[in-house]
């Protein structure tokens, strides 16, 4: 089903269909997620890809009216499609790498990969994700929200600049 | 394990699969009743407010009004608009009436939770609960289930390849999103006293009245919670959705037939699951009224049985708010709609939950609670007055520069 929605992303002509296979994606994953006894992780998924993420895609979709086939043959950056195939075969290179890699990581349990303890009731889940996230990768977590302020930040400063060259 | 339900850990027998079967059928059933009924109720309720009859044919005090209307809607003429998308056309009912059935999964439906009772009953040899599910992420459940809700509005709107449609989906969307976040974040006010994200934990945890917690999180998170429902639910006065003065019928317009019926359903199921929702999380859902030891006890009736007559009660009660809402309260306007949600309901909820820490966070380490929740009201009172500022700032800006978008 991810594999299915993934291809749909890129195969579908109309955005609002592609954005619609990526939902399926997005679901997919999170079933992965409850597969792995990560209930947590898996609802967070549903919440803020699927219920707000996507949403946000569907709504510029539909706001600026981009919901027309595009023409294909006429190329806006003519070193975008070479450069593409060449980052997908890196990327692909190195996913390939990492999981090669990591092959004998799950069977001995690594550190890293600790496993979600289920004996104490139904919120272990959340415990442990949480314990993880404001202890010992507070940093990078914290980190993280400032980027995106400075994400929101950046985004009025740059709709202002355009109104005031405009004028 | 999907956890749905504690007994399909084990190996799969069929007693346990005949009970959840049970349980899963039971909880479609009610949920169409209750629905038919909720149409039936809202229509007569503002009969009544409006000073007229209501519906009164069909049925004693016309209460299979709605079973006739229903019957209606399957026999009439199912139209596509020539410039719609067939497909997520026709998917988009679904999308907003199914997510409506799921959420009420979650809603513990009776039992017996007080004294600390878990809430367990015995059926035929097995443990379970009155309750077709009990997630681990419990209450994360509703709000992606109302997430996805989101969806079935707006492709509505969008694949009817019409102008109104489209406005009323947009709007939709925009208002469900921005409503969300206030939803969850007073949600976690009451995850913060429960300690839990299960429901039966949540239930479990509010045994008397002053446990309850709408009284225990200081009634702020429920009356944010109660207004971005609404919103959320697309009911007056939030209804800018199907605003039929200026969008026609909203994203529904395009729709016939049974198609139609379908989001009218979604509609109703919606309300009554978040009233149920409401009861769960701040009333105590089956919980009997108890002040301090003394307990309604209703006598004959089992204690478990019990809970369900309570609950039914305590969401009678939400319902009935609702429709006098539809019957008050004129609709807002779109740009107050987003003021209210983003400056007010927002920042509130936000503001009274980092209290709400701070003073657990002191109960938890033995600090001075009265100096702790001064301290956060203080930065509270702080916060305010630097986001007024900014509020004034931009005004000013707005009157010079003129708007911005």
């Amino acid at each position: 089903m991810v594999l299915l929605g993934a291809v749909g992303v890129i195969v579908r002509k109309h955005p609002v269909h592609a954005a619609l296979s990526l939902v399926l994606t997005l679901f997919g994953v999170a079933v992965l997620f409850v597969a792995q006894e990560a209930h947590f992780l898996a609802a967070v998924q549903v919440i803020v890809y699927a219920g707000a993420i996507v949403v946000l895609f569907l709504f510029v979709i539909m706001l600026l009216g981009v919901d027309r086939v595009e023409n294909l043959r006429t190329d806006p950056l003519t070193a975008q499609r070479p450069l593409a195939i060449i980052t997908c075969l890196g990327l692909a290179g190195v996913l390939v790498a990492a999981i090669v890699n990591g092959n004998g990581v799950f069977n001995e349990r690594g550190e890293g990969i600790n496993l979600p303890d289920l004996q104490n009731g139904p919120d272990a889940n959340t415990v442990q994700l949480a314990e993880s996230i404001f202890s010992r990768y507070v940093v990078a977590f914290e980190v993280t929200s400032v980027l995106l302020v400075i994400a929101v930040v950046g985004t009025v400063l740059l709709t202002r600049k355009a109104k005031a060259s405009a004028k | 394990m999907i956890a749905l339900d504690p007994l399909l850990v084990d190996d799969l027998l069929w007693v346990p699969l005949i009970i959840v079967l049970v349980k899963v059928l039971i909880v479609f059933v009610v949920g169409l009743l209750a629905t038919m009924l909720m149409v039936w109720f809202e229509r007569k309720a503002i009969a009544g407010m409006q000073n007229r009859i209501g519906p009164n044919k069909t049925g004693p005090f016309g209460i299979l009004q709605t079973l006739a209307d229903g019957i209606k809607l399957f026999f009439k003429e199912d139209l596509f608009p020539s410039r719609a998308d067939r497909f997520v056309f026709a998917l988009a009912p679904f999308l907003s009436f199914v997510p409506a059935f799921l959420a009420f999964a979650i809603i513990p439906l009776g039992g017996d939770f007080r004294n600390g009772s878990s809430g367990e009953v015995t059926l035929f040899g097995q443990v379970t609960r009155i309750q077709l599910a009990d997630p681990p992420i419990g209450v994360l459940f509703a709000l992606a289930i109302s997430s996805i809700a989101v969806y079935g509005i707006m492709l509505a709107g969008w694949s009817s390849g019409s102008k109104y449609p489209l406005l009323g989906s947009v709007r939709a969307s925009a208002q469900m999103v921005s409503y969300e976040a206030a939803l969850g974040l007073s949600l976690a006010c009451v995850l913060l006293l429960a300690g839990t994200l299960s429901t039966s934990g949540i239930v479990a945890a509010q045994s008397t009245i002053t446990d309850w917690h709408f009284i225990s999180t200081g009634i702020v998170p429920f009356i944010i919670f109660l207004i971005a429902a609404t919103a959320e639910l697309n009911r007056p006065p939030f209804d800018l959705v199907e605003a039929e003065q200026e969008l026609v019928g909203g994203f529904n317009t395009e729709y016939s037939s049974i198609r139609f019926a379908l989001f009218y359903l979604a509609e109703f199921m919606n309300t009554v699951t978040m009233s149920a929702l409401i009861v769960t999380l701040f009333f105590g859902g089956p919980q009997p009224i108890a002040i301090g030891n003394f307990v309604f006890d209703i006598p004959l009736l089992p204690n478990a049985l019990e809970g369900t007559f309570w609950l039914l009660a305590k969401i009678l009660v939400f319902l009935y708010m609702y429709i006098w809402f539809r019957a008050t309260l004129p609709r807002l306007r779109y740009d107050q709609l987003m003021d209210l949600g983003w400056k007010l309901l927002i920042p509130a909820s936000l503001g009274w939950f980092m209290l709400l820490a701070a003073q657990r966070l002191a109960r938890q380490n033995g600090w001075n609670i009265v100096l702790v929740t001064g301290g956060s009201i203080a930065v509270l009172v702080i916060c305010y007055l630097l986001m007024q500022a900014a509020f004034a700032k931009s005004a000013r800006d707005r009157s010079t520069q003129g708007t911005m978008f």
